[in-house]
């Protein structure tokens, strides 16, 4: 619809194309914006035993507006070795995931698109059902894989490749396997997706000029498959970063990621400011992947 | 592609698939097991399945769980389609760069960021004028809040792909830019919401985090329950509940892919037999 | 449907309302480039008028314009007395055949056809019956349950013909109509097409970029480039008349050359790449000063192995390329100037020479001097 077109609706109603627009706008903005402006309030207050458990940034004394704006949190955010390690150690473990899950994901997802096309379906189906399947119960499924006392242990024991157990649970280990497993679908779909509508005879006409399968391949099909390959990317890692579930089922006491960190903060500590100092820290952190991101959403549905 | 390149293709990915698949054969497996050790196989049992009916504590929360999950799938879909429809049919407005940007922000943003944030504006309006208060409702929008993005942006990508001239023959045979919508648009997108709905309510009934910022002192959610379970270790009613879950699933996406093709083939078959006879 | 032998000749209904739809100095801008320039135009009613051109010359936009789909910068347009600018696409008495079609994959053939109706809120019985109307004159009656990929491009054609006229509308908009079609199918359908419109008797506008389709089906037809009409008149008129360079290269082909007039009235032009001069015969011409543009149709020339016997009006050269094309035969001469002309010889006229002229034969062009049409540009 043009933009006259589109105006044809606001001919009919006064102001109809703004209503139109308006209504999930407004719903955006109140459950999305606003609540950040919450956390930037809290972010500067100070803990204590009350409901909230925070101290009012502005009081009415006297007749006059008092402002108690504390940055203690955002100095602690910045430099408590708890914070920062933490910060440090997520954006490691969802670097690690992103990398891991491309190097497995990128050519299963090349082998499924490059398949018969009625395979194909059946194939790309196949790796989505996990996806749909709920994620508490899978991350769940690994303990019972990665226990010493699991399969994977018993399995290797029982083929005397080992004679003791590895240690595969709680720890490092059976976290990154838990992240891998679990975005390993977020990763396949886009990049299917793209390598699926990539122009064939692009390739046949390389081969026709003399490139070997593998030489078409690097000349051809990754560099244009480059903007899936970054989306793709950046649709694991920056979720991966603030990951709680998994680190906190399949990682040990030492795997600490910055969502668990903010999860102790909030239950266990109660020390909301803190956590919302952390948070406001992670939003501008993730700022920009999250920028990159949107200009390569805004790519692919590019207007006609 | 030569034999050999196709035999080791086929090798890696039925290694890719059974990564993907042993962990649920195992829940599926285990959940037979009458051994209480989930892992240690003593014999062939159902016993678990048996529990769970006698588990009042999760299935009030699966009731609860399912309820919000349904609220959660048509909120989602409503605002979702509406959200879509904005950012496919309007070519440039004010503010557009910022809507696109609360559309796709939360397709990656950490969970754990927008459950504090929710929770935190929750607070400050209850405080402010005492509603509302941690509970079902509060879940249901931070659900929807979830959800909406997948939905706007599949909306949004159905609709680009449409016949534009499709509305304007039908604005210019009288029917108003309403009209439009109801008659046109939203039938062809059909597809588009149905699977929305489903994704929704998927992403609900799962969902850890945002829940357990949100939910307050009488709702329980299944998801939290299961968490609180599992953080213990290996339960086998956990095994149980994760099989149902499991069949439920692959019976419906199963299904609905079968459905689809079938549709498709029918369609294909049809336009080519039209082709064929006389224009 | 065959071609109905009883229609009568091409001519605009001279008897009606020649103002039945006005184009009123109309101009749109897309950015900073006018889509539509300053366009006025006036349609009679019942008649047949086609807006020919290349892709962007701005008929589409023109033709959005009418059916509501943009709106003007300035200008206005008058159907039937009622000034429609400002109102939506769906306020006109305007219906339009879109170059996609556009059925409605959802609904059946006569759920489509029926959708117009039912938002003027007609009566089902009603409803019912002028659809099946519709139908049957475009002979889809029988598909009328069917949806719209179970048919042929050419039945979901009709279809959209159908539902285009179910309404009555006073002025029918039709948007490249063939060009979704295969070439052989064209014609005929083409004829079938405009022998549909001549019975309803609806006033329609046509926009193609074939000027083949606006020659056969058009009562009269305006030739446009920029945004502008260059031209406007029956197919006949700015065929053999055009007026301007881009008219006669647009439609059909033509020789075109650069001639300076003798200026004495003799009607002679001068001209670098002929052996003899031009000689026009029209009055106006006649009395040219200065240099001009002269047109003369491949077809209108004569071939022959012998020297023609007049003075002006003639060229030697020899065959260069030719292609036969069956129930003619298109030749290029190159003249001892360099230049290349292009000679369409009927059959007939080929199996009058003496020979077929082959490859690098020496041959003579003649023409008559009412051949000649001098250009404005």
């Amino acid at each position: 619809m043009s933009s006259v077109a589109a105006s044809r609706v606001g001919s009919w109603l006064p102001s109809g194309r703004t209503l139109v627009i308006a209504a999930p706008f407004a719903f955006l903005l109140v459950f999305f914006m606003v609540p950040f402006a919450a956390v930037l309030k809290i972010s500067f207050a100070d803990p204590q035993m009350s409901v909230p458990p925070y101290t009012p940034i502005a009081e009415l004394k006297d007749g006059y507006l008092h402002f108690t704006l504390t940055l203690a949190h955002y100095r602690a955010v910045l430099t408590d070795a708890l914070y920062v390690g933490s910060y440090l150690y997520s954006i490691e473990v969802a670097a690690l995931t992103t990398l891991i899950c491309l190097l497995v994901g990128y050519p299963a997802c090349y082998l499924i698109a490059r398949s018969d096309p009625s395979r194909r379906n059946l194939l790309i189906m196949a790796v989505m059902l996990p996806f749909w399947t709920s994620y508490l119960i899978r991350v769940y499924a690994w303990i019972g894989l990665l226990k010493n006392q699991g399969l994977i242990n018993h399995f290797l024991l029982w083929t005397r490749l080992i004679d003791q157990p590895l240690k595969l649970y709680h720890n490092n280990c059976g976290l990154l396997i838990g992240m891998v497993y679990n975005y390993l679908p977020y990763l396949m779909l886009p990049l299917y997706a793209h390598l699926v509508k990539m122009d064939v005879t692009l390739l046949e006409a390389a081969r026709n000029l003399g490139a070997k399968p593998w030489q078409a391949f690097f000349t051809i099909t990754l560099p244009l498959s480059r903007r899936a390959i970054i989306a793709s990317s950046l649709l694991v890692f920056i979720p991966a970063v603030g990951e709680y579930v998994i680190p906190e089922i399949l990682g040990g006491s030492n795997s600490l990621m910055i969502g668990r960190v903010m999860w102790d903060d909030f239950f266990v500590n109660t020390d909301w400011p803190s956590a919302s100092a952390a948070t406001a820290a992670m939003v501008v952190l993730l700022l920009l992947p999250m920028a990159w991101f949107q200009r390569l959403q805004r790519r692919e549905t590019a207007p006609r | 592609m030569t034999r050999t390149h196709r035999v080791l293709g086929n090798g890696y990915l039925a290694l890719v698939f059974l990564f993907l698949y042993v962990p649920t054969a195992s829940v599926i497996v285990y959940s037979f097991n009458e051994s209480q050790l989930v892992t240690v196989w003593t014999g062939f049992s159902a016993r678990w399945y048996a529990a769970l009916t006698t588990d009042p504590e999760l299935i009030s929360a699966a009731w609860t769980s399912l309820e919000i999950a349904l609220a959660t799938a048509f909120s989602s879909v409503v605002v979702g389609t509406w959200a879509g429809f904005v950012l496919a049919r309007f070519r440039k407005f004010r503010g557009q760069t910022l809507f696109t940007a609360m559309i796709n922000a939360p397709l990656v943003i950490p969970e754990v960021i927008q459950g504090i944030s929710l929770l935190l504006l929750f607070v400050a309006l209850q405080q402010a004028i005492g509603w509302p208060a941690r509970g079902l409702f509060t879940i249901w929008i931070g659900h929807t809040m979830l959800c909406v993005s997948y939905v706007a942006i599949t909306v949004q990508s159905r609709l680009a792909s449409m016949d534009e001239s499709l509305h304007e023959a039908a604005q210019v045979l009288g029917a108003t830019p309403l009209r439009v919508f109801f008659d046109i648009t939203l039938p062809l997108i059909s597809q588009a919401l149905i699977s929305g709905w489903l994704l929704s309510f998927t992403i609900s009934l799962d969902d850890v985090l945002m829940t357990a910022f949100l939910s307050g002192p009488d709702s329980t959610l299944l998801p939290m329950v299961v968490f609180s379970r599992v953080r213990l270790g290996l339960n086998p009613e956990i095994n149980a509940l994760g099989t149902l879950f499991i069949v439920a699933v692959t019976v419906g996406v199963v299904v609905n892919n079968h459905l689809m093709l079938k549709r498709q083939r029918r369609r294909d078959q049809e336009m080519a037999l039209a082709l064929r006879s006389a224009p | 449907m065959t071609f109905d032998a009883t229609r009568p000749q091409k001519s605009p209904c001279a008897d009606l309302q020649p103002d039945f739809v006005q184009i009123i100095d109309v101009t749109k801008k897309f950015g900073d480039a006018p889509a539509v320039d300053h366009v006025s135009l006036s349609i009679r009613k019942k008649e047949l008028f086609a807006l020919l051109g290349s892709s962007g010359c701005g008929k589409s936009t023109l033709l959005r314009l009418m059916a509501g789909l943009e709106t003007p910068d300035s200008g206005r347009i008058v159907v039937d007395g009622q000034d429609i600018t400002r109102l939506p696409p769906y306020q006109r008495p305007v219906n339009m055949m879109f170059q996609s079609y556009a059925l409605f994959p959802h609904m059946t053939v006569e759920a489509n056809a029926a959708y117009g109706l039912k938002r003027e809120g007609v009566a089902k019985a009603e409803v019912r019956e002028r659809v099946a109307a519709a139908l049957d004159l475009v002979q889809m009656g029988k598909y009328a349950q069917r949806k719209p990929h179970q048919l042929s491009g050419g039945q979901q054609q009709r279809v959209a013909l159908a539902r285009s006229l179910v309404k009555r509308p006073k002025l029918l908009l039709l948007d490249e109509p063939m060009s979704a079609l295969d070439k052989k199918i064209r014609q005929q359908t083409q004829f079938e097409l405009g022998n549909i419109l001549y019975a309803v008797g609806v006033t329609c506008v046509l926009v193609t970029h074939d000027q083949e389709e606006a020659m056969t089906m058009a009562d009269r037809l305006a030739v446009m480039s920029d945004g502008r009409i260059l031209q406007m008149g029956t197919p006949n008129e700015v065929y053999e008349s055009p007026t301007c360079r881009f008219a006669a290269e647009f439609i059909g082909s033509t020789n075109l050359f650069k001639g300076v007039a003798a200026g004495d009235a003799s009607g002679l032009f001068h001209c670098e790449d002929l052996d003899a001069p031009l000689q026009v015969h029209d009055p106006v011409n006649a009395r040219m000063n200065g240099p001009a543009q002269i047109s003369l149709r491949p077809e209108r020339i004569t071939m022959s192995l012998q020297r023609a016997e007049q003075e002006f009006n003639w060229a030697v050269g020899k065959v260069e390329q030719y292609a036969y094309m069956g129930s003619y035969t298109l030749y290029y001469v190159r003249l001892a100037s360099g230049r290349l002309m292009a000679v369409d010889m009927s059959r007939m006229a080929v199996r009058a020479m003496e020979r077929a002229p082959d490859y690098g034969d020496t041959v003579y062009l003649s023409w008559g001097p009412d051949t000649l049409v001098v250009l404005a540009t």
